[in-house]
């Protein structure tokens, strides 16, 4: 038990250093823009598929569940906007969120561990060049930059799902079912959700290259750091949504 | 040009290398000849402060590397080539990205230089033609006269060779020999080479030191080395 506790502790320690060494590093000069763009198309332009195909099929089946509910009541004309407020309040975030530390964290710790495990990481320190800022900064900087413009894709998908969905069983104008979605949204639904995914997509890629960059040896090691990057980066994107609610809720 | 000093080095309960002293000079190969877990890799490794040390001092051009920053080092390393046991070539990278990639932030060569320079290096480890094939798609030795020329293409005025024959056959392994001496008369470059194979020592040898258990028992030429009756140091060449 007490050795459990000293664990995590350690762990908490070397995840604080190794974001404390990012941030040392993401203001130093010169930063490989090149890399960074290749990352951010790599793990933005890469993963929008997926995010939009669950990001679809989240809307259309919110809609079709909540209709009959809604309908108990006679309050089927508030189904548009009571799916725009969940999809962009909560679920199109941390659905989408989860879905990219899924095929993103994996990646990126599998790749690093993989690259640790073969003395490529090594093989760049003894050369003199900085691998840190090479594999991680920008990594780091594609994750938190890409998350957000995904859950902007995957909210407008998941509305024209919801559009779909109202349309299996009645027939709404795209105009009406979206001015009645634009209606109901306000600054504090969409600002504080766009900003919370800020923080996702960096706990997803702070988490990945951290488990990449410490892998254990062999390929156990790869694969137990491609598994704990999904698993951790999952657990903190629930925690920092947590605590982005209680925030968000002091000023509501 | 390094010079280590009274180096040891223990992970948890275990000495690795206990009280290591070597130096280089310019234009000389190193052998260092030992069997596996004598501590060889874990030698070279602090060479280039991947390892620190739990005592002693590693200088490297009279510096010592364990009192550098994180920048003074990376610009240190630059002077120093590692070609590594796996040759250890980024996989995500075809032959001639691994060998631009040493290449990146060098201001002084402008793009066409870098291509030329690409270029000269893989035709002098007779790669050429392998120009835009990725790293799995070679073989071993294929991939380790490769990783050579991504270490020379900086011009290090030190290489560092970690096991270079290891998994190799005969053949390849008396063509990367060849090679390292190829290397030492045309850049004029010190290294130290460590290895458990005699045939490799044998060919590329200025001086070699036999490690033993973490501690060196040996030190000479091939030839005096080989001639030895002292019985510590014959297994090493009876083989």
């Amino acid at each position: 038990m007490i050795r459990g506790w000293r664990l995590f502790f350690e762990e908490i320690t070397k995840i604080t250093r190794f974001s404390l060494r990012f941030f040392r590093s993401v203001f130093k000069l010169p930063l490989d823009v090149n890399e960074l763009f290749r990352q951010c198309y790599s793990i933005g332009y890469k993963s929008f598929p997926l995010v939009a195909i669950t990001g679809f099929i989240m809307g259309l089946v919110l809609t079709i569940q909540s209709r009959p509910t809604l309908a108990e009541f006679g309050a089927e004309s508030w189904l548009p906007a009571m799916v725009s407020v969940s999809i962009i309040r909560e679920i199109g975030p941390v659905i989408t969120a989860l879905i990219f530390a899924g095929k993103v964290g994996s990646g990126i710790g599998a790749e690093l561990a993989s690259m640790k495990v073969t003395e490529q990481i090594e093989a760049m320190e003894v050369s003199g060049m900085n691998p840190f800022k090479y594999l991680v900064v920008t990594r780091i900087i594609a994750t938190t930059l890409m998350l957000p413009i995904l859950v902007i894709a995957a909210d407008a998908i998941a509305l024209y799902g919801g559009y779909m969905g109202v349309n299996l069983k009645a027939n709404v104008n795209i105009h009406l079912f979206f001015s009645s979605v634009f209606d109901k949204l306000c600054f504090m639904d969409i600002f504080p959700a766009l900003i919370k995914t800020v923080f996702f997509g960096f706990a997803i890629g702070l988490i990945g290259c951290f488990k990449g960059y410490h892998s254990g040896k062999g390929t156990q090691g790869v694969g137990e750091s491609a598994n704990y990057s999904v698993v951790f980066a999952s657990l903190s994107v629930f925690i920092i949504d947590m605590m982005a609610v209680q925030i968000t809720s002091l000023f509501l | 040009m390094v010079k280590i000093e009274h180096l040891k080095i223990s992970f948890a309960d275990k000495t690795i290398l206990k009280d290591i002293s070597l130096s280089l000079k310019k234009g000389e190969n190193l052998v260092i000849l030992g069997k596996s877990g004598s501590g060889k890799s874990v030698l070279i490794k602090c060479l280039v402060g991947l390892i620190a040390p739990t005592e002693g001092s590693v200088m490297l051009f009279e510096k010592n590397i364990f009192d550098l920053g994180e920048d003074d080092l990376n610009l240190l390393r630059k002077k120093v080539g590692f070609l590594f046991q796996s040759a250890a070539l980024y996989d995500s990278m075809t032959v001639r990205e691994n060998l631009e990639f040493q290449l990146r932030y060098s201001k002084s060569l402008s793009e066409f230089e870098k291509g030329e320079l690409v270029r000269s290096m893989l035709a002098s480890v007779g790669l050429e033609e392998s120009m835009d094939k990725m790293p799995s798609e070679l073989s071993g030795g294929m991939q380790k006269r490769v990783g050579l020329a991504r270490t020379l293409i900086t011009s290090p005025e030190i290489v560092l060779y970690d096991e270079p024959t290891t998994g190799l056959d005969p053949f390849t392994s008396r063509e990367i020999s060849k090679l390292i001496l190829e290397v030492q008369k045309k850049y004029n470059t010190a290294s130290i080479i460590i290895t458990h194979d005699v045939e490799c020592a044998k060919s590329t040898a200025n001086r070699i030191l036999i490690l033993k258990n973490g501690a060196f028992i040996a030190e000479g030429s091939f030839k005096e080395l080989n001639e030895s009756t002292d019985k510590e140091i014959q297994p090493f060449f009876n083989q």
